[in-house]
């Protein structure tokens, strides 16, 4: 995908030497690199930089487990060397902990900490690391709940959950399919511009999420960088794909608004099975009417590039799972395997993915009315995409607090 | 304001399915809150990763592995009953001179297992040598500056402002030297700390030390048996078992909050190594308060009660039968005490700063028929 850096492109001479001259150039700058490195490393030319001060220590949580044997953490290190974890504090007290594996952690390295302390159902708890150099690394769990094992009930259930919020909304938007079938060319911009509404929404809250998440994972992932570039490169990517037979219509165009709020969808069960295993707070079942609220949109906005064909039902099916079922595989991967770079990254791709289906859908809007960018500013299409926006701002308001 | 805390919608949803009740969900929950509960008594019960048998009486509450003494150059053990006298001669008028020699050194001491502190020393061990004189004894510390910073030592005890170790007055710069010279007076359980500032650093880096001045007995004839018996080495003094102790605590990511809690320095050193008593034989602890940061330490005795000697300068005690007392920062006394009617056994002592016992700060006597 990325290439290596290369010299600049030769003349076409024809002179051998000429033609090697590239190969030179290209070798000089590494042997030079070589040679700075091996100096570096033998004559220590920087040692007035070593003052004495303690190693730059950072560690990261990345994972928490409440069990009935205890506390499991998830820790990464970022020190600028090797750092040892020298004693573990619960609540302000040592408490007994194992290192898995055990030693130093080198950059960039993880190890689980096993405490075996009995944690009360409910409350709050506070993890403080202690290093060999004496710096304290806090980790706070909000509300202690024991954390969702690998067994098949607490999949199952999950799998419920993703279902609820991901495939059942969007098969439900999906059957307001026939009665949008007879609508007029103003019609058919507003539910497009409703789409694109929508998409917009989705593409501003995944990229916040991802931003946030990126914020909690260490520092050597660079959360920030990675999400604009994670999202870049799937924008880019996407498109290239649509666009290789020209631009995507029709059952092309659906399946592409599909994959966007899939990933976009991936991302949020990646987050909400986090919170399982983080044990968030719950406030009762109005959330889960208010996500399929919200979620029904997403439905409608995939069935509005096929009005014009009569696609089979089970390209609807395929659709809809293809849009709400990752949910369900974010919830799994996001309860056993919770980190929050990997959150970051699926809705950061899910950003790009939504940016590229907003092109496309827009695109079709215009070429779909005939009368190009003027479609754009007419006020089905203006009124469109205010309610497709507002629709999902308002519906957020049930999940959000 | 309350929608601005961010719980966002990921969050709250397990919430939302656990109540809205898929039968399945609530089925599992509730069998995991159960077994995780169920579960609490026996991992705080068994304990299985401890070994040694007094493991059990304070279960996983501790400081895991062992503090390298011998790197450290002293031994929590030892400093117990190390006392430093210093050498002995006569002055010409017929007075009893007495010369201790102190450096202050730069070292890096572990003070739980693993965690080094880079502490600043008396004689490169924290607290500082326990020096013992008597009263009425002519003393001259004889005090260099070998570390990084100013120092000097300020004693608490009677002396000329030329003496007091404060700055124009025996604070010295890395290199010096400097001779404290005062009488030794009154008796009592003191203490001594470096006094350069910024204060508060430079004592909860490890500058202080327990200064102790026994009574001379005849100068207290109405209770010359008890002034007897606290002037180290006669013979009464020899039947009582006793111990110094100072309260410290250290900050180790230097945010003003203090992250281990000790007696002599090393957290749960006699946790892991319980202080061996005789039964038989009474037990007297001179016990200083030099922690940072918190206002307050305290000295609790599990199964028994105590004398207390407030400042150790009184020959009866200011307290009579308790079993807690508190000190702020330099306050120090002196605790009587005997386990003669007591079962052989372990006996905690801790602060009851319920905090500062589980962040280290706590011990055992371990109250045995004879001493080996």
């Amino acid at each position: 995908m990325s290439e290596a850096p290369r010299a600049p492109a030769a003349d076409p001479t024809p002179a051998l030497a000429q033609r090697r001259l590239p190969l030179l150039w290209l070798l000089l700058p590494l042997a030079a690199l070589g040679l700075a490195i091996a100096w570096l490393i033998t004559a220590d030319p920087l040692k007035n930089f070593s003052n004495g001060a303690p190693p730059v220590e950072s560690l990261t949580f990345e994972r928490t487990i409440l069990s009935s044997d205890g506390i499991r953490v998830l820790v990464r290190a970022g020190g600028s060397q090797p750092m040892s974890i020298a004693q573990v504090q619960v609540d302000d007290a040592y408490w007994q902990f194992t290192q898995e594996p055990a030693g130093p952690l080198d950059r960039g390295a993880t190890a689980w900490l096993h405490i075996p302390y009995p944690w009360t159902l409910g409350e709050a708890h506070a993890i403080n690391v202690v290093t060999n150099t004496g710096a304290t690394f806090a980790h706070e769990i909000a509300v202690a709940v024991p954390t969702p094992t690998r067994d098949a009930t607490s999949l199952v259930s999950q799998a419920m959950l993703g279902l609820f919020v991901g495939l059942v909304p969007v098969v439900i938007g999906m059957m307001f399919y026939p009665a949008l079938r007879g609508v007029g060319r103003n019609g058919m911009n507003f539910l497009l511009a409703l789409t694109v509404g929508l998409l917009a929404f989705l593409a501003v809250d995944a990229t916040a999420e991802a931003f946030e998440l990126a914020g909690e994972a260490a520092a050597l992932f660079q959360g920030q960088a990675m999400v604009v570039l994670a999202a870049a490169a799937a924008f880019l990517l996407l498109m290239a794909a649509g666009r290789r037979d020209g631009a995507p219509t029709g059952l092309a165009l659906a399946s592409f608004i599909a994959l966007g709020i899939g990933l976009h969808n991936l991302g949020e069960g990646l987050a909400i099975g986090a919170a399982f295993a983080a044990g968030a707070a719950g406030l009762g079942s109005f959330l889960v009417l208010g996500f399929m609220l919200h979620n029904i949109t997403e439905g409608i906005g995939i069935s509005a590039p096929l009005l014009k064909k009569r696609p089979p039902i089970w390209i609807f099916a395929a659709l809809a799972l293809l849009a709400g079922g990752p949910a369900v595989i974010g919830l799994w991967l996001g309860s056993l395997a919770y980190a929050p770079q990997w959150s970051a990254l699926a809705l950061a791709i899910g950003a790009g993915a939504i940016a590229q289906v907003i092109v496309e859908v827009t695109a079709y809007l215009m070429r779909s009315d005939g009368r190009g960018s003027i479609a754009l500013t007419s006020p089905a299409t203006i009124a469109g995409l205010v309610g497709g926006s507002a629709l999902m701002y308002i519906t957020a308001m049930l999940v959000k607090l | 304001m309350w929608f601005r805390e961010r719980v966002s919608r990921r969050g709250l949803l397990w919430g939302g399915l656990s109540a809205a009740g898929g039968s399945v969900m609530l089925a599992g929950g509730s069998s995991l809150a159960q077994s995780s509960h169920s579960g609490h008594g026996e991992a705080a019960a068994v304990s299985p990763a401890i070994p040694s048998d007094h493991s059990s009486g304070h279960g996983a509450m501790t400081t895991v592995g062992e503090v390298d003494d011998e790197r450290n150059g002293f031994d929590p053990a030892k400093l117990l009953t190390d006392w430093e006298t210093g050498t002995v001669s006569t002055l010409s008028d017929g007075r009893k001179l007495r010369t201790f020699e102190v450096e202050a050194v730069d070292r890096e001491i572990e003070i739980a297992p693993g965690v080094m502190f880079p502490a600043w020393t008396y004689n490169g061990r924290v607290p500082g040598p326990a020096l013992r004189a008597t009263e009425g004894e002519r003393l001259r510390i004889v005090f260099r500056n070998l570390g990084s910073h100013p120092h000097s030592m300020h004693f608490h005890g009677i002396h000329s402002a030329r003496m007091d170790g404060v700055p124009g007055a025996g604070l010295i710069d890395p290199g010096d030297e400097f001779v404290y010279e005062f009488d030794a007076r009154p008796f009592g359980c003191h203490l001594y700390h470096c006094h350069a500032l910024p204060l508060k650093r430079h004592i909860h880096k490890g500058m202080y030390g327990l200064f102790v001045i026994d009574p001379d007995p005849a100068l207290h004839p109405e209770h010359e048996e008890i002034a007897r018996s606290r002037l180290l080495g006669t013979p009464e003094n020899v039947q009582w078992q006793e111990f110094a102790m100072v309260m410290n605590a250290f900050d180790t990511n230097f945010d003003n909050e203090n992250e281990v809690y000790a007696v002599n320095t090393i957290a749960h050193a006699y946790m892991k190594r319980p202080i061996t008593i005789a039964r038989d034989r009474p037990v007297r602890i001179y016990l200083a308060n030099v922690i940072e940061f918190d206002p307050i330490n305290s000295f609790h005795l599990h199964g028994n009660f105590f004398d207390y000697f407030e400042q150790g300068t009184t020959l009866t005690p200011t307290l009579k039968t308790v079993d807690l007392i508190t000190q702020v920062q330099a306050q120090r006394g002196i605790l009587e005490f005997t386990y003669g009617e007591h079962e052989p056994g372990l006996y905690m002592f801790h602060p009851h700063q319920s905090e500062f016992t589980e962040l280290g700060w706590v011990g055992m006597f371990n109250v045995v028929e004879t001493v080996a």
